[in-house]
């Protein structure tokens, strides 16, 4: 009887524990993914170290520069670099049809989901970077390489504001991803076309500021600037609190313009909705 | 039929199914080429600012990144089936099929897919190191070609070798681990920059362990004239040696394979 029992028992036992190695690899991919963060984080430190070394006259400091690459490892998965997988799925099967049956606003729908996904990452990726880079580092007696603690209070509370707007901000980019998406009927040329632009121009791959002089009035006043160098600039010190509050005026500026934009190209291409069927 | 003429079969295969999807082929392409040029754009932006790195000027670090660049474009192209090995082969069990037939795995895996696409990255390589060789003003005597060909075959050994390593790692962890992301791309980021940057004990590692200073720094600095030591030109056999023993590894692995049985 009790043979019985744990043959009958034998494939739960089988899932669990198969469902238990699943969920370890993730553990493992987060693990991997944290390590390559901190190999990235380590070139870019040693890279801008040496430069730093061979002429004075940057418009920001090396531990500037160097907090900058901190935080960008910390919160890169904030970084709106493609819409949303499920969006895509959607638009491929024809599923996307059934996203206006729904009694909500499709844009606010899918704009909610691209807020969460743009918060829920980085709080898990954040922490761990932010400790290693900050903690970590200073304990072994790599302080030089280290990230080092807000400018000041001001700076604090100006920072946790913008990465507010980082958000509204980083979702906007994602939702209008989506609307262009389901005009083009496919995520590949939207993708193509938006990743590198964001990561070159929200700071991502070099500090904007080390940008070449005659280029900065342009990087300053474009949209992606609001997803990573404005919030990092305020950390650092690198804006004062009067240019503080003006960049934080940017940013808005620049969720509602992307918001109305958003809500445009979605309205258009609802209109007129083509579905994929099979 | 010999290895090397199925190997020719496969790859023909191979193109003829990617030639079918014409748009995709060229849109990806152009994808992998705008996703890649960035770097290179973060490397001119550095030197636009700060006009000299160690004593390298930009054209000389434009060529460094150039080798890099394409030795892993076309080792990434041919590796493809290493590469998937762990969702493809492990994960669905196909790997019994690979090695019930009367062929090597390795020349298998190796002509599961020649993958077109990587001429994006391909070309960007190209571009900078064509921007590179101009900037700097190397003379392309007969020699210098050969040591930097030399240069990009010990390349090519090199990342085939890691992408073989990440692949060994699928039969015990059944999935892909992106953790050979790390030495690829993360290799890619490192090597294109002068070894003189680093940190002495991370100089070490890109020489001794993961000889990407090997396959770029050392075989560049001899084009640019800037050591006049020979044998550094030699320095990129150190790729086929961690090749051999990344095939070594990978022998290992298979005598240890069990299949997961779907």
């Amino acid at each position: 009887m009790s043979g019985r029992g744990s043959h009958a028992l034998t494939p739960y036992v089988a899932v669990v524990r198969a469902r238990f190695g699943v969920l370890l690899q993730y553990r493992a991919a987060a693990i991997a993914g944290f390590v390559t963060q901190c190999w990235w984080g380590g070139i870019k430190v040693m890279v801008l170290t040496a430069f730093f070394a061979a002429s004075a006259g940057a418009p920001m400091t090396l531990p500037q520069a160097i907090d900058y690459v901190w935080l960008g490892q910390a919160l890169f998965t904030m970084l709106p670099w493609s819409g949303d997988p499920d969006v895509a799925r959607m638009v491929r099967t024809g599923d996307v049809a059934y996203e206006r049956l729904r009694p909500l606003d499709t844009y606010a729908f899918w704009y909610s989901r691209a807020v969460a996904r743009r918060t829920a990452n980085p709080a898990l990726r954040a922490l761990p970077m932010l400790l290693t880079a900050g903690v970590l580092l200073r304990v072994v007696g790599w302080s030089a390489y280290a990230l080092r603690a807000p400018a000041g209070v001001a700076a604090s509370l100006l920072f946790v504001a913008s990465i507010a707007l980082v958000i509204a901000l980083s979702a906007a980019v994602s939702a209008l991803i989506d609307a262009l998406t389901v005009a083009t009927l496919s995520d590949r040329g939207v993708t193509v076309l938006v990743s590198p632009l964001v990561i070159v121009l929200s700071g991502s791959l070099v500090p904007l500021p080390l940008f070449p002089d005659w280029l900065q009035p342009i990087l300053r006043n474009q949209p992606f600037a609001g997803l990573m160098d404005t919030p990092f600039r305020i950390y650092t010190g690198n804006l004062a609190a009067g240019g503080a509050v003006f960049a934080l005026a940017r940013q808005a500026i620049w969720v509602v313009v992307l918001v109305l934009l958003g809500r445009v190209v979605m309205a258009r291409v609802m209109s007129r909705l083509q579905t994929q069927g099979g | 039929m010999n290895a090397l003429r199925l190997y020719g079969r496969y790859i023909a295969t191979s193109i003829r199914s990617q030639r079918q999807y014409p748009a995709s082929l060229i849109t990806t392409s152009i994808g992998a080429f705008a996703a890649t040029i960035t770097d290179f754009v973060g490397i001119w932006a550095l030197f636009a600012r700060f006009r000299r790195l160690e004593g390298w000027a930009f054209g000389e670090v434009a060529l460094l990144y150039g080798v890099v660049s394409v030795s892993f474009a076309l080792a990434d192209s041919l590796t493809r089936g290493f590469d998937v090995f762990g969702e493809q082969f492990v994960k669905t069990g196909d790997f019994d099929r690979v090695l019930v037939r009367p062929r090597s795995a390795v020349l298998q895996l190796l002509g599961y897919e020649l993958r077109l696409t990587r001429i994006g990255r391909l070309a960007q390589g190209a571009f900078a190191w064509g921007v590179g060789a101009h900037l700097s003003g190397v003379e392309w005597s007969p020699a210098s070609w050969a040591v930097l060909a030399f240069a990009v075959a010990g390349g090519i050994a090199l990342f085939s070798g890691i992408l073989m390593v990440q692949a060994t790692l699928a039969f015990w962890t059944v999935e892909s681990l992106e953790v050979a992301n790390t030495l690829t791309y993360g290799g890619i980021e490192a090597g294109q920059y002068p070894l003189d940057v680093y940190a002495r004990w991370f100089r070490n590692f890109l020489v001794f362990v993961v000889p990407i200073g090997c396959i770029s720094y050392f075989p560049v600095s001899v084009v640019l004239g800037r050591v006049n030591a020979l044998p550094y030109a030699f320095a990129p056999a150190f790729g086929f040696v961690f090749l051999g023993i990344a095939l070594r590894i990978w022998t290992f692995g298979v005598r240890h394979y069990t299949s997961t049985g779907s």
